[in-house]
């Protein structure tokens, strides 16, 4: 039975909070989420992962299910598990289209200069960098959760 | 959106005093961009070696920085950290764009480099 993300912070808990769902929002999220990071001992070219897959996650709830809603906000949570840390992001806004996650398949880079994509890079970097994805859409909320690979994290 | 630009060797070395190109500040940074590459040199230098956090949104508005000042100019970065040397990577936007290692070695062979 999976722990009810909601329940009391524990040794675990690297972040648990809830935060605007604006572009400053996000920021403050990863910031500390970095501090948490280094609280658990994780640093580096993890650390880097885990905060850039995240704000890509961060930014589409933001720009896409929250923009233009009333009272946006996102909650965040980073667990410590065996298999390394679990990411949870719940929002109040819109659904993904069709109720799934994009494929996050790679922009084409073999295009003319002036084609180049300047989007469309973030869910391939999501789909890149986290493990065992999932979405879901419950009672009204967007739930996504992932697995990022960081072994070893201990509570300093 | 700090940017710092100066000439060099006829050339427009522009640094990036920000630690982070994200979301929050992409639009501003392409903006500034726009404004400091408009002269009339041939090459436009960016110095990303205080850049230590690039999402996509960031990574988005350095490929719309190149479509800018290209084909009339080119463009080169250069002291990309290893977080955005990897974001480059996986991306594969390492292969579209010239990179240096810093900005002296942009300069390696250009005469009367100062």
């Amino acid at each position: 039975m999976p722990r009810d993300p909601t329940s009391a912070p524990d040794r675990k808990t690297i972040v648990r909070a809830e935060f605007s769902g604006t572009a400053d929002g996000v920021r403050d999220a990863l910031r500390k989420i970095r501090s948490g990071l280094t609280a658990f001992q994780v640093g580096g070219e993890e650390a880097f992962s885990a905060e850039l897959v995240i704000a890509e996650a961060l930014n589409n709830v933001v720009e896409h299910a929250l923009e233009g809603t009333e009272h946006p906000v996102f909650r965040l949570s980073l667990r410590q598990s065996q298999n390394g840390v679990l990411v949870e992001i719940r929002d109040r806004g819109r659904p993904m289209p069709e109720d799934r996650p994009p494929l996050g398949t790679a922009p084409s880079l073999s295009v003319d200069p002036a084609a180049l994509p300047e989007g469309g890079f973030g869910w391939f970097l999501i789909r890149e960098l986290a493990r065992d994805l999932e979405y879901r859409r419950i009672a009204g909320e967007n739930r996504l959760s992932f697995r990022l690979a960081i072994y070893h994290t201990e509570p300093a | 959106m700090e940017l710092v630009a100066r000439e060099r060797c006829g050339d427009l070395v522009v640094r990036i005093e920000e630690v982070r190109i994200d979301a929050a500040v992409a639009v501003r940074f392409k903006d500034e961009m726009r404004a400091r590459s408009s002269g009339a040199h041939p090459r436009v230098i960016l110095d990303l070696s205080r850049v230590e956090f690039l999402d996509s949104s960031g990574l988005g508005a350095v490929v719309a920085v190149l479509k800018e000042v290209t084909p009339e100019k080119a463009l080169a970065l250069a002291g990309l950290t290893p977080n955005v040397q990897k974001v480059f990577r996986l991306t594969r936007m390492d292969t579209v764009f010239t990179i240096f290692a810093d900005v002296e070695s942009a300069f390696v062979g250009v005469a009367h480099a100062s």
